[in-house]
C-alpha cells in the first residue's frame, strides 16, 4: 500500500505532486495518457488571471488571487517561462462601463491590486491596435502569461526528482474504500493507497461519485484557439479581454509566452469528455469576436489551431479538499479557468491537508532541484557561441523554425519524465511547435528518439502508442 | 572577424548554379553555407524524373540534377561548409553561422546570394477543423520518408492540394504500394503543372476534385477519414456536399512559401504577394549587395529555371565585388490586371543584360487571352495564349534595346488583356 495516489498528471495532478514530494512519503502519480500535459493542460489560454472575475469568497478567488501573487517568483525558481504583461477588459459601449467598474471593485475586495478603470484613448496609447471601438477598458497589471507546459512538466519534474513516481499509459477503471485506505482498479492492474487525490480533470466527477456522498457533475466545456506566427506576435503586448455582453461571452487576444498570438476560447458544453475536435463554426467565431478587440485578425498568418475541454462542475466553483463522506480521498474537481493561474497554490493546499491527514512528516533536507533547463535560441551570440564551445551539439539545428538544438533534444528525452514521442519533445523544447508544424525537423526528431531510446522507427508515436507516424516499409505492401 | 568576397546562403539548386556562376565570372573566393549534411537541397529527396530538359536537354532525376552541378562546385573547388546553419543576416552582409565541427562563426561578406529556397505551408494555414491525431504529413515530409528513409507514412491516403509535390507525391506513394484515393483542390483550377496531372494522376487513375476541400479530419490517434466538400465560388463549403473519405494519412500540398527569416532578419523589402525580395534586374535586393535567387525568391516549377536565374545572381554578385554596380534610377516593371506579380520588379537600363527575363504568374485561368506588354502607354507586346493559369510561371523577355529607343521610358507594365 502506497501512501498517496495521485490521479491525473495534468497541472495540477503535478502540482500536487510537487508539493506532496517535500513530504517523506510514497506518493505515486497514475496517467492514463503517455505523458504528463496531455489534455486540458496543454490547451488553454496560458494566461496568470489577475484575480478580479470570480465572485469574493470563492474558491476560484482565493486561489486564483494567492496563484497569481506566487506565480512569478513560483517560474523564476523552477525556470517556466513567465512574463507579468498585464491584461485589459475591453468595454465597447458607453452603458457598459459601469460594468468595468464593478470588475473592478470585485477584483479589489478580491484583494487585486493596482486595478483601473481608463478612457479609450489611454487604452489604445497601451495597446495601439486596438480597435477603434473600444469605448474603456479595466487595466490589471498584475495579469500575467505564463508556458502551460513548463508549469506542468516543471513541477512533474520536481516532483520525480524528489521521489514521486509516475506511472504512465494506466487509467483508473473503479476506486472503492478498503481499511486504512481505498483500492484502486486499474486497466494495468490493482493499487492501494492510504489517501487518494482526485485531479482527473473532465472525469474527476466519475472518480469522486465512486466513494463520496457529495455527488459532483462534471460538464465538459470546448474552448476553440488559434494560435499565430511570431511574426504577429507582438500585434499587441497585454492581454486583451472582453467584458461579457448580451451577445455572450468574448475571446481573447494575446501574446504568449513563447512570442506567438493566441485568440479564443469559444465556450460550448459538449457531451464527449474525449472530444477535442476543433470545428468550422468554433474557428470561425473565435476569429470574428477577435476582430472585435484588434483592428485586424491576421488570419494569413494561423499556424495551427487546437481545442481544449473545461471542467465545468455544476456549482461553478472548484472543489478542494477531503470529499463528504470518503476520508482521505480528496478532490481538486471543476478546476476550469481560472486553474492554470491556481495551480501552484491548489497543489500546496491539497498537499498540507493530504499530510495533516497522514501525519506526513516534512523532510528534513532541501529538495532536489529540476536539472537545468538550457535553451540556445534565446542567448546572445556570446552565449550561443559559450554553448557549442562547451556541447557541439548545439551547434546542429534540428527545428528550423524555433532554433532549437540536438542537445536540447537530446536533453528533453534524457530528462526526469523525458520525452519519448514527438508532441513531448516539441512541449519540452519547442521543436515543431514553430510556423512550419514539424514539416521539417519531424523525421529528424524521429531519428534521434530512436537512436536515443532503441525505440524502431516503426514505433515512434506522435502522442500515445496507438498515435505512431510511420506504418510500414516502402513497397511492403505490394 | 572572417572576410569573403561572396558568401551564398543555401546549397541546393539555386546556391549551386550562383556559385558556378559566380566563378566561372572570375571570382575566386566563394563560401557556400549549407545545414544538410550533403549539397544539392530537396532536389535530393525528387527521385522522379523530369529534371534538366533545359538547361542539359535530356530529363533526370533530381539526384542527378543535383549531382551535376555538385561536379561543377567540386570542379572549381569552391568551399561549401556542410551541417552548417546561417542563424543570421545583417544589412552590413555579417553572416553568423553555428555548425557542430566549427562553432559559431561569424563573417563579412562583400555580397551575399541568398538561396534558402521555401518551405510548405502547414495545415494551420487552412485551418481544417477537426482532431489532431498523428498521420496529416505536408507532402514534402511524406517525400522525405518514402524517398529517403525508405518509410512508408501511411496505406490510404488521401491529398489536398495539388500543388506539384502532392502530384508527385500521389504517385510514388502508389507505386510503393498505398491506395491514394483522390488530390482534392479548393481552386477551380489545378496549382500544379498540366504534365505532373496527366502523368501522376490520370496515368494511375487516381480523381482529382476540383472545387473540393477536406472540411473535417476525423480520428482521435490516427487519421480515420476525412470529410471532403464542394466548394463554390467564394470557397465556401456548399451544404449536403460533403462526403466521408475512410483513410489513414492527409496529405498537404497547399502551398510553398520562400523561406526569408534572415531576408526579413537584414531588413530587406518583402514582395506581399511572393513573400520574397524585392529585386531589380540584377536580382539586387532592397540592401545593395545582397541577392536572392530561386525559389527564396519565389517559387518556381522548374530547376531548370531556378539554375538560370541564379546564374545571374552569381554573375551580378561579382560584378558587384568589383564595383561595377551602377546608381542609376530603375525603370519600374509593374504588374496590371490579371498579372500577380513580376520579378524583378524593376530594370535598370545600364546595367541590363541584352535581354531580360521576366518571370511572372498570372492571378487565375486565362482561355484565348493576351499577353501584353506596355512601355509607358505604348503596346509593344501582344502575345496570343490559349492558355495562362497560375500553377504555370509565364516570363517576357524585355530587350535592352527598347530602352535605348526611349531614354524617357518611366515603366513598364505587363497585363492580360481579353483581345
Amino acid at each position: 500500500m502506497v501512501d498517496v495516489l495521485i490521479i491525473g498528471a495534468g497541472v495540477i495532478g503535478c502540482s500536487v505532486a510537487r508539493a506532496l514530494s517535500r513530504y517523506r512519503a510514497h506518493t505515486v502519480v497514475l496517467e492514463k495518457n503517455h505523458d504528463v500535459c496531455e489534455e486540458t493542460s496543454k490547451a488553454n489560454s496560458g494566461i496568470v488571471h489577475a484575480g478580479y472575475d470570480a465572485p469574493p469568497g470563492t474558491n476560484k478567488a482565493k486561489y486564483n488571487l494567492r496563484g497569481s501573487r506566487m506565480m512569478a517568483a513560483f517560474c523564476e525558481e523552477h525556470q517556466i517561462p513567465y512574463q507579468n504583461n498585464g491584461s485589459l477588459v475591453l468595454a465597447f459601449a458607453d452603458e457598459d462601463l459601469p460594468k468595468l467598474e464593478g470588475l473592478r471593485a470585485q477584483g479589489e475586495r478580491n484583494g487585486v491590486e493596482g486595478l483601473r478603470v481608463i478612457g479609450a484613448a489611454e487604452a489604445r496609447r497601451l495597446e495601439p491596435n486596438l480597435n477603434e471601438s473600444v469605448r474603456g477598458a479595466l487595466h490589471a497589471p498584475t495579469g500575467a502569461i505564463v508556458d502551460p507546459f513548463q508549469l506542468t512538466i516543471a513541477q512533474a519534474e520536481v516532483a520525480a526528482v524528489n521521489g514521486v513516481a509516475f506511472i504512465f499509459d494506466t487509467a483508473v477503471r473503479d476506486i472503492r474504500g478498503i481499511p486504512g485506505g481505498y483500492a484502486v482498479d486499474t486497466d494495468r492492474g490493482p493499487y492501494e493507497a492510504k489517501a487518494v487525490v482526485n485531479c482527473a480533470g473532465v472525469h474527476a466527477d466519475e472518480l469522486n461519485n465512486l466513494v463520496s456522498s457529495r455527488k459532483l457533475s462534471i460538464t465538459p466545456r470546448k474552448g476553440e484557439y488559434c494560435l499565430f506566427d511570431k511574426e504577429v506576435g507582438k500585434l499587441v503586448s497585454r492581454t486583451i479581454f472582453q467584458l461579457p455582453t448580451a451577445y455572450g461571452k468574448g475571446v481573447l487576444v494575446t501574446p504568449t509566452s513563447e512570442g506567438n498570438l493566441l485568440i479564443g476560447p469559444t465556450a460550448y458544453d459538449v457531451a464527449d469528455k474525449e472530444d477535442v475536435a476543433t470545428t468550422p463554426e468554433g474557428l470561425e467565431e473565435v476569429v470574428m469576436k477577435a476582430k472585435k478587440s484588434i483592428v485586424q485578425v491576421p488570419t494569413g498568418f494561423v499556424i495551427t489551431a487546437f481545442a481544449g475541454l473545461r471542467a465545468t462542475e455544476k456549482d461553478g466553483d472548484f472543489v478542494i479538499g477531503e470529499a463528504p463522506g470518503a476520508k482521505r480521498f480528496f478532490n481538486a474537481a471543476g478546476i476550469e479557468s481560472p486553474g492554470l493561474s491556481s495551480a501552484p497554490a491548489i497543489g500546496d493546499d491539497l498537499a498540507r491537508m493530504v499530510a495533516t491527514a497522514l501525519g506526513l512528516e516534512p523532510k528534513a533536507e532541501s529538495p532536489v532541484a529540476r536539472p537545468p533547463l538550457v535553451r540556445f535560441e534565446p542567448r546572445s551570440i556570446e552565449g550561443k557561441a559559450a554553448l557549442i564551445a562547451k556541447d557541439p551539439a548545439y551547434g546542429r539545428i534540428v527545428c528550423r523554425c524555433e532554433l532549437v538544438t540536438s542537445a536540447e533534444i537530446l536533453d528533453a528525452i534524457r530528462r526526469p519524465l523525458g520525452a519519448t514521442t514527438l508532441d513531448g519533445v516539441k512541449r519540452r523544447t519547442r521543436a515543431g511547435a514553430g510556423r512550419c508544424q514539424a514539416g521539417f525537423c519531424s523525421p529528424r526528431v524521429m531519428r534521434i528518439l530512436s537512436e536515443e531510446l532503441h525505440l524502431d522507427p516503426l514505433d515512434i508515436a506522435k502522442f500515445d502508442r496507438r498515435s505512431t507516424l510511420l506504418v510500414g516499409f516502402d513497397k511492403e505492401d505490394l | 572577424m572572417e572576410k569573403r568576397d561572396i558568401v551564398i546562403i543555401g546549397g541546393g539548386p539555386a546556391g549551386l548554379a550562383a556559385a558556378v556562376a559566380a566563378y566561372d565570372a572570375g571570382n575566386r573566393d566563394i563560401l557556400i553555407f549549407e545545414r544538410d549534411s550533403v549539397l544539392g537541397g530537396i532536389l535530393n529527396q525528387c527521385i522522379h524524373n523530369g529534371f534538366g530538359l533545359h538547361v542539359f536537354k535530356e530529363e533526370l532525376t533530381g539526384p542527378e540534377y543535383a549531382a551535376r552541378y555538385v561536379g561543377m562546385v567540386e570542379d572549381r573547388r569552391i568551399e561549401a561548409r556542410l551541417d552548417t546553419m546561417v542563424i543570421d543576416l545583417t544589412a552590413e552582409r555579417i553572416v553568423t553561422t553555428i555548425s557542430e565541427q566549427d562553432g559559431l562563426v561569424q563573417i563579412e561578406a562583400q555580397a551575399i546570394i541568398l538561396a534558402m529556397g521555401c518551405r510548405e505551408r502547414p495545415r494551420g494555414a487552412l485551418n481544417i477543423p477537426g482532431a489532431r491525431p498523428a498521420g496529416i504529413f505536408s507532402a514534402g515530409t511524406a517525400q522525405r520518408f518514402v524517398n529517403i528513409e525508405g518509410y512508408m507514412p501511411g496505406r490510404d491516403i488521401v491529398i489536398l492540394g495539388s500543388g506539384d509535390i502532392g502530384l508527385i507525391m500521389a504517385r510514388r506513394l502508389t507505386l510503393e504500394g498505398a491506395k491514394v484515393r483522390m488530390v482534392c483542390e479548393i481552386m477551380p483550377y489545378s496549382g500544379g503543372l498540366k504534365r505532373n496531372i496527366v502523368q501522376c494522376l490520370d496515368d494511375y487513375g487516381i480523381p482529382l476534385k476540383l472545387s473540393h476541400t477536406v472540411t473535417k479530419i476525423h480520428g482521435r490517434d490516427r487519421v480515420e477519414g476525412v470529410t471532403v466538400a464542394a466548394v463554390d465560388e467564394n470557397r465556401r463549403p456548399i451544404p449536403g456536399s460533403e462526403e466521408y473519405v475512410p483513410c489513414d494519412t492527409l496529405l498537404l500540398s497547399v502551398g510553398l512559401i520562400p523561406e526569408n527569416e534572415l531576408t526579413r532578419k537584414a531588413g530587406i523589402a518583402i514582395h506581399p504577394k511572393t513573400q520574397g525580395a524585392i529585386v531589380d534586374e540584377s536580382l539586387s535586393t532592397s540592401v545593395p549587395g545582397i541577392f536572392a535567387a530561386g525559389n527564396v525568391l519565389h517559387v518556381h516549377d522548374l530547376v531548370d529555371n531556378v539554375s538560370e536565374e541564379a546564374e545571374l545572381a552569381g554573375r551580378n554578385a561579382v560584378a558587384f565585388v568589383a564595383g561595377r554596380a551602377g546608381g542609376e534610377d530603375g525603370v519600374g516593371v509593374e504588374t496590371g490586371p490579371g498579372v500577380r506579380y513580376t520579378v524583378p520588379a524593376a530594370i535598370h537600363p545600364g546595367a541590363a543584360t541584352p535581354l531580360t527575363t521576366v518571370r511572372f504568374r498570372t492571378d487565375n485561368v486565362y482561355k484565348d487571352a493576351f499577353l501584353s506588354v506596355y512601355l509607358d502607354g505604348d503596346r509593344v507586346q501582344h502575345l496570343r495564349k490559349r492558355i495562362l493559369t497560375p500553377g504555370e510561371m509565364e516570363t517576357v523577355v524585355i530587350p535592352k534595346k527598347w530602352f535605348a529607343d526611349r531614354p524617357a521610358l518611366k515603366k513598364i507594365r505587363i497585363l492580360v488583356e481579353k483581345e
